[in-house]
């Protein structure tokens, strides 16, 4: 068993703090996702649990046991780098086969390990060769594979597929999706793939500026942000926001006063929000839809439109000045410079508040929050 | 189209290039080549005219006879070998090792280590040639060969710790993370990871630091000058003499001299290849 817990972990490199203070239960098994904004600490967390660098402070324990001052070896991990990180100068084999070896395992048993390892990641046939006669994906698959081989209790990824082509990158994922089925072992991989992301993990960490934005599932951080960070970085295209300022209140929903003129409203709870507190409404591209009579109307002038084909991505600018993007079907015939009316269903919004926390949402989609679980299974057991 | 103007510039570049090195070249292979010439000749061919190749007529091996024929010029020779490679062996195996450890480790006094081995570069060993003389003197090592050794690797160190340095910077840090996460311990992280990786620049250092060695005549004069401890360089002065010298004899024992250093660049330079690296990141 190899839970991984970390307890107010943090870093910092001489007098600059990078992590401060990271709470993590990650059980045995379990995929979980670090996703981020660039320099935020991911990599940095990473190392600090595969043990590449000290821990400044905060406990760190790898199965029952606490970890903070074992070198890397001792830890039951295996690290696969972003660079990949292959031994140049030793064949596929070598380099697959280099840590047994160090540990004094047997010949056979190396050999064995070793060409499962290869099949598993379909590179049977490339034992004999040199790194350099590999193409990236077939390198990428060697570091897999020589992490895999020492049977580690939890694999760490720091962005593995980042130097794959599109296609490569897809069929890598999926291998990897299938290998922790089959391996079942703890791991921690990081991305900035929002893809890989969402179908990867058991669940996703979002960090921001080396704290912990918000942890959870991945359908319960794209419906339930937690903040307007994780909001917005949850979802491609990015979420809309629109100022505004609360202008009533009622018991399933509040209405909002839009800095572009419109009033909305949004299926949240108001919690201690008062009439005239300043908010901000979110609405992700996928909400919004091309007719005005979904829910609350905005109209603005299309400044740009992305057609991919099934779908296209237009941009406006509203009457104030808030661009927005809304994602249109793939047969839109909006053209530049066009006037559009589009509109969303209020419990479609999200609400954040002055502080950006987010407002609980009424009427989510099919998944609820951690909360709202544990307060439907209170509610079950009640009237069981 | 627009590189064209670029391109002829560099060709012109390319050409003046090659003019100054090729001139240098010249001149610097030039006495050599008088040397292995007149070598091959008579003493009277010689004279006569120093620059002429060897004809059936003036060709001679007198001076190789003389040289081979002497017992002890095997003994200089093998002298300068085991001086040269015992010296390069310890110059690359402890440079390389001071260079990883002043790269790679953290710890009191690595920055001024560093600044003493620079500073070794810049001075030469040769000022304290009477310090020295003192200490094996009271070492009792004058007239061995440790003393000669001892003094080539303190000679030949600063400059191999500062160029493999360089080198092992480059060397990628995922590399040495994945060993350390595969258990790999700090020493043989260096020996199986990090040298095979530098050799190229070992190579570099092991050529750098041998040919000086080979040439000196200063140290094995000053530390080392008994019948049995001359390296070549000192052997060959025995046939310079104040009145006669035996051109032949000298000329001979430089040609000789020159084909061991030969072998060993020969061997260093096939591993002078670049991009050992390559598919190692990226
Ligand atoms: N050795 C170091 N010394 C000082 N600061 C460092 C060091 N390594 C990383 N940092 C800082 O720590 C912060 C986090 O870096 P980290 O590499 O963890 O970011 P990241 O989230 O992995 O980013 P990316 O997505 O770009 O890989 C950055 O601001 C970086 O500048
Ligand atoms: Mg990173």
């Amino acid at each position: 068993m190899a839970d991984v817990k970390l307890s107010n972990i943090k870093k910092s490199y001489g007098n600059t703090p990078v992590l401060h203070g990271i709470d993590l239960d990650i059980k045995h098994g379990e995929f979980v996702v670090l996703v981020g904004a660039s320099g935020c600490g991911k990599s940095t967390l990473l190392r600090l649990i595969a043990g590449l660098e000290d821990i400044s402070s905060g406990e760190l324990c790898i199965g029952e046991q606490q970890v903070n001052s074992l070198p890397p070896a001792q830890r039951g991990i295996a690290m696969v780098f972003q660079s990949y990180a292959l031994y140049p100068h030793m064949t596929v084999f070598k380099n697959m086969s280099y840590g047994l070896k160090i540990a004094g395992k047997g010949k056979d048993f190396i050999d064995a390990k070793v060409r499962e390892a290869a099949r598993i990641l379909h590179i049977d046939h490339l034992l004999e060769r040199l790194p350099r006669e590999l193409s990236g994906g077939q390198r990428q698959r060697v570091a897999i594979g020589r992490a895999i081989v020492r049977d580690p209790n939890v694999f760490l990824f720091d962005e593995p597929l980042s130097n794959l082509d599109a296609a490569l990158r897809v069929k890598t994922r999926v291998e990897i999706g299938k290998l922790h089925q089959e391996l079942g072992a703890t791991i921690i991989y990081v991305t900035h793939d929002q893809v890989e992301a969402m179908t990867l993990g058991d669940k996703i960490v979002v960090m921001n500026q080396g704290r912990v934005e918000q942890c959870g599932t991945p359908l319960e951080l794209y419906q339930h942000p937690a903040t307007r960070f994780v909001g917005g970085f949850i979802g491609s295209p990015k979420m809309n926001f629109i100022d505004g300022k609360v202008a009533a209140i009622g018991s399933d929903h509040i209405e909002i006063q839009l800095s572009n003129g419109c009033r909305s409203r949004a299926c949240v709870e108001a919690g201690d929000l008062k009439v005239g507190d300043s908010v901000t409404l979110g609405v992700r591209p996928e909400h919004i839809e091309e007719r005005s009579d979904a829910g609350t109307l905005l109209s603005g002038d299309v400044s740009l439109v992305e057609r991919l084909g099934e779908a296209s991505f237009i941009y406006m600018t509203l009457g104030d000045g808030t661009e927005m993007v809304v994602r249109g079907s793939g047969e839109s015939t909006v053209t530049t410079c066009e006037r559009i009316e589009v509109s969303f269903a209020p419990h479609n919004a999200h609400v954040f508040d002055s502080n950006d926390r987010a407002l609980r949402r009424l009427k989510p989609g099919n998944v609820h929050s951690t909360a709202q679980l544990a307060q439907l299974k209170a509610v079950g057991q009640e009237t069981l | 189209m627009i590189s064209l103007p670029g391109l002829k510039h560099n060709t012109g570049k390319t050409l003046m290039t090659h003019a100054v090195l090729l001139t240098y070249t010249v001149i610097a292979l030039f006495p050599i080549l008088v040397i292995i010439v007149n070598a091959f000749k008579s003493r009277k061919a010689i004279f006569k005219d120093p620059l002429a190749l060897p004809t059936l007529d003036s060709f001679s091996l007198e001076g190789f006879e003389q040289v081979l024929g002497r017992a002890d010029f095997g003994l200089y020779f093998g002298n300068s070998m085991i001086v040269t490679l015992v010296s390069l062996f310890f110059v690359l195996l402890l440079g390389a090792m001071a260079a990883w450890a002043l790269t790679e480790y953290k710890f009191r006094g690595n920055l001024f280590l560093a600044v003493l081995i620079a500073m070794g570069i810049m001075i030469p060993i040769r000022l304290g040639t009477v310090s020295i003389l003192n200490l094996m003197a009271s070492l009792d090592l004058v007239n061995t060969l440790t003393a000669l050794v001892l003094v080539y690797i303190a000679q030949g160190l600063p400059l191999a710790v500062f160029i493999l340095s360089e080198f092992i910077r480059q060397v990628p840090k995922e590399l040495k993370e994945a060993a350390r996460c595969d258990n790999v311990s700090e020493y043989k992280i260096f020996f199986t990871i990090i040298l095979p990786l530098i050799r190229p620049a070992m190579a570099t250092v092991a050529v750098f630091t041998m040919i000086p060695i080979w040439n000196d005549l200063w140290f094995p004069l000053i530390l080392a000058p008994g019948e049995s401890t001359q390296t070549i360089t000192l052997g060959v002065q025995q046939f310079i003499g104040q009145y006669v010298t035996d051109w032949n004899a000298v000329l001979s024992s430089l040609t000789l001299a020159i084909v061991p250093v030969l072998v060993l660049y020969v061997i260093f330079s096939r591993q002078l290849i670049r991009g050992l690296t390559s598919g190692a990141v990226k």
